[in-house]
């Protein structure tokens, strides 16, 4: 019978047993961390870079720069932390090459105030998600994702999709923690704004706010 | 009692659960008054569940496996350059 590796022996994911074997060379303590995390970074690459190509151009840099460089790698810090860092550089760096705008994604967006005013304001069904299919509200959250500033876009990625906390997303963005905050009250108020026009009671009025 | 543009800007931390009980009360009360704001808190928050779990984690098997493949040359790479034997199939 094939010996099953130590870490799933106990039933425990041991994240920081696999990082030392793994930083000793052990391709298949590498390997159990990249099956742990490559979903959830393949996603969050295919949140920012919008592009299946990119994408998977960023989830092998980011597993490849993370195996060579493990030895940097302290673990002050999870390791998960450690790589959705290493992606989201990937990830801005595929959009700035796109765009040929170098100050696009990480710069501090100008604070006009603007992104803080709310439009819409009308109750939604009481459960809007049954009113598409499965596929139809995978698009309509998508694009709406889409539709926000990178900067925003990054920080609501990490936070409120892939469950990072304030200080964690913060680190991995290299911003402050009010930094992120800020940008997420901006994102989740704009997919708010973007996701009404969509989920709105039928009849509700329509008006502006502040 | 909070105006309703200090309500927003506390609004995350109170969806986040990170603000304390008296900041937990005041947008509480604030709600209570102002309508247009308890939509804009029923509607944010359900923003953020609408999110959770509904957007698929997939990995496309062939991504995957070339994502294997490219770890492994790497590896390769490395124990080479440190002149150590390489990986054993």
């Amino acid at each position: 019978m094939k010996k099953m590796p130590a870490t799933q022996e106990a039933g425990i994911f041991d994240e920081s047993a696999l990082v030392a074997k793994a930083r000793e060379g052990d391709l298949a303590a590498f390997n159990e961390l990249v099956n742990s995390y490559s979903r959830k970074i393949f996603r969050l690459a295919k949140h920012i870079t919008q592009n299946d190509e990119d994408a998977e151009d960023v989830l092998q840099e980011t597993f490849l720069k993370a195996f060579e460089h493990l030895g940097d790698f302290q673990g002050q810090s999870k390791f998960y932390t450690w790589i959705v860092r290493i992606a989201v550089n990937e990830s801005l760096m595929k959009l700035r090459k796109r765009k040929s705008d170098r100050s696009v994604p990480l710069d501090e967006p100008v604070d006009t105030g603007e992104d803080t005013v709310v439009r819409e304001i009308a109750v939604w069904d009481e459960n809007p998600e049954q009113k598409y299919s499965r596929e139809e509200l995978g698009q309509i959250l998508d694009e709406a994702v889409q539709g926000l500033r990178p900067a925003f876009r990054t920080v609501f990625v990490l936070r409120d999709i892939e469950e990072l906390s304030t200080e964690e997303a913060a680190e991995a963005l290299g911003i402050s923690v009010p930094a992120v905050k800020s940008r997420l009250l901006r994102a989740r108020l704009q997919l708010r704004e973007k996701l009404t026009r969509f989920f709105k009671r039928k009849g509700d009025d329509v008006f502006a706010y502040m | 009692m909070l105006t309703c543009k200090e309500f927003l800007q506390e609004l995350n931390d109170y969806l986040d659960e990170t603000g304390d009980i008296e900041l937990r009360r005041r947008i509480e009360s604030h709600i209570t008054q102002c309508p247009n704001c308890f939509v804009i808190l029923d509607t944010t928050k359900k923003t953020i569940q609408v999110y959770k779990g509904v957007l698929p984690q997939t990995l496309p098997q062939d991504v995957h496996s070339r994502l294997l493949k490219a770890v492994e040359r790497k590896c390769s790479e490395k124990k080479l350059r440190a002149g150590l034997p390489g990986i054993q199939h």
